[in-house]
């Protein structure tokens, strides 16, 4: 096995996401198996090679600094799981 | 008139032989019937019903485009303003877009009809609409198997003559295999063609939108109204569109058609290399001439995409954090567990998957050897491509190397769903377009033939396809029980 469940724990961690402790020997078997499936890129020797990034070798379009967006805070807040007077609230997080 | 084709619909509705109110109900009442195959996240009934009102003074003026009063319904990635937008996820459950996507702002400029959102992969990630927070969706050639995915609802709804067109994204081949599958049109067309602001962000680098109808000559219409330029995605192509209509007749004499001897391997199931070997004599009828080509590096594509797609996603959903929008848990107790439980209580076990191994390939000591090693193996995919289309006009072979596989066969075992996978990758590492287009029938399910064209080459593969659709008729059979 190639990732160990201390290893998904910490990932996991790194990923801000829960996982069940009941199912990190599931995410450790599966992931490990998917590890196995990729490593076949390194048959290939890639020194040479420029990675590529994007399909059509695009150059970031930039457009004129000027403001093209209207506020829509109150639409926008209106889908919000918890809001109070325009703000988004969230558990303190300095004591 | 709901087993009509789309461009058949538009001339009804120009001749008056049906008005888009009563076509729009016949869909509705058809989509209410056929519940159970699970097709529709969201029926929009109401806003269908306005539209097609409209619709109906717009064709009594006279000022209607080809889409004018057409019933369509979307993939639920498409965010749809004041509509449930969930893209398949508990995450999302709750969320009513603010604003459309521009493909539904098009479509909607166009005087489309929209019937309602449907059902897909959770987040897109899946290749037979198992991992959707709503449940599988029923394929309609047999009831027990997969529709394919992620675009399952749309590719299942489309054989069962729910609507007249639907829309699909494809990220590794999520409208081809399911339009394979259940014995419809898809295309995926070249990176940056149609706009991808407001379609929910898998994998950014190769999510493009697309058509899935009955036939060519109605992606064609469909494609026309989704594609072009806007300023709002940085990542859309300036090329002129061209108009995909036009030269769908065009003879097909002189065609070279490439095959890479890599699709044709021993994982290929030997009857759907038959019916793809049948399809080609096909095209050599229309005066296409067939050479055999290599492309090497196609066996490095599932491997390669499975870095770059989860790493590409890793980042895009770390967006859901349960403060803005979205699911947020119960009670959290600081801003981590806010954070933590939110994602983990929503995601379902697909979607973790692909964000643990995607940031398990960008975190520190891993990152070049998995993600940039994916790039640079992208890259050597994409030279095949190029290498290829300096010979041949277009590559031809199988979309999925088995018919439909029963519901519950493969969700527990994600390597051999992703092997599903294993001859669409390849075109979206690359950012080329590519069809499916129904080639025949495997023990009773369809079989699809995949066309891969060079960049920017849609209108050409429409025409590969609409000649080839003009001598046959695999486009046409209708699942029973749909009739």
């Amino acid at each position: 096995m190639l990732l160990t469940p201390r290893e998904i724990k910490k990932i996991a961690h790194l990923a801000r996401l829960g996982i069940d402790a009941e199912d990190i020997d599931a995410y450790a078997d599966s992931l490990s198996g998917i590890l196995d499936l990729v490593a076949e890129m390194n048959t290939l020797n890639t020194d040479t090679i420029v990675p590529m990034a994007h399909p059509l070798n695009q150059v970031q379009r930039l457009r004129p600094d000027v403001v093209s967006e209207v506020n829509q805070r109150e639409q926008f807040q209106s889908i919000a799981p918890q809001v109070e007077a325009g703000l988004y609230l969230v558990p303190k997080v300095i004591e | 008139m709901y087993k009509q084709t789309l461009s058949e619909l538009a001339k009804g509705l120009r001749s008056g032989a049906f008005s888009s109110q009563e076509l729009t109900q016949t869909y509705l009442k058809r989509i209410q019937q056929h519940q159970n195959l699970n097709c529709f996240i969201t029926i929009t009934e109401e806003q269908a019903m306005r539209a097609a009102k409209n619709a109906d003074a717009r064709l009594a003026k006279g000022d209607a485009e080809p889409l004018t009063g057409i019933p369509l319904a979307q993939k639920d990635i498409f965010c749809t303003q004041g509509v449930k937008t969930s893209c398949g996820s508990k995450m999302l459950d709750n969320f009513i877009a603010p604003y459309n996507a521009t493909v539904i702002d098009k479509f909607n400029a166009a005087g489309a009809v929209m019937l309602g959102k449907l059902n897909m992969d959770e987040f897109a990630m899946g290749s037979s609409n198992e991992t959707s927070f709503y449940g599988a969706v029923q394929n309609p050639w047999d009831r027990s198997c997969v529709p394919g995915g992620s675009s399952g609802g749309s590719a299942a709804a489309m054989a069962a003559h729910l609507a007249a067109g639907t829309t699909g994204t494809d990220t590794g081949g999520s409208i081809r295999q399911p339009a394979a599958l259940c014995g419809i049109t898809g295309l995926k067309p070249t990176y940056g063609r149609v706009s991808r602001y407001g379609m929910i962000a898998y994998a950014s680098s190769l999510d493009q939108g697309g058509p899935m109808t009955h036939n060519a000559e109605d992606a064609a219409i469909m494609l026309q109204a989704m594609a072009g330029f806007d300023p709002k995605d940085s990542t859309s192509s300036e090329v002129t569109v061209p108009d995909y209509s036009a030269g769908l007749n065009n003879s097909l004499q002189g065609l070279k058609i490439g095959l890479p001897k890599e699709f044709f391997t021993a994982d290929l199931n030997p009857d759907i290399a038959a019916t793809i070997e049948t399809a080609i004599t096909e095209y050599k009828r229309l005066g296409a001439e067939v050479i055999e080509i290599t492309m090497p590096h196609l066996k490095f594509a599932i491997p390669a995409y499975y870095i770059i797609a989860p790493a590409e996603c890793s980042a895009n959903l770390s967006r859901y954090d349960g403060v803005r929008y979205g699911y947020r848990c119960n009670n959290p107790v600081d801003l981590a567990d806010l954070y933590t439980r939110s994602r983990g209580e929503a995601f379902g076990a697909e979607v973790k998957r692909r964000i643990l191994i995607g940031t398990y390939a960008l975190s520190a000591g891993y990152y070049d050897a998995y993600y940039i090693k994916a790039q640079k193996i992208r890259r050597l995919i994409s030279e095949d491509f190029t290498k290829a289309f300096n010979e041949v006009n277009v590559i031809m072979g199988p979309v999925t190397p088995s018919t439909a596989f029963a519901i519950g066969e493969k969700s527990g075992d994600p390597i051999q769903m992703y092997l599903s996978d294993i001859y669409t990758i390849a075109i979206n590492l690359a950012g080329v377009p590519a069809m499916s287009i129904p080639a025949g029938f495997v023990e009773n399910k369809p079989v699809g033939l995949q066309l891969i064209g060079n960049y920017f080459s849609e209108a050409h593969l429409l025409n590969i396809a609409h000649r080839y659709q003009q001598v046959t008729d695999w486009h046409k059979h209708t699942p029973k029980g749909f009739e």
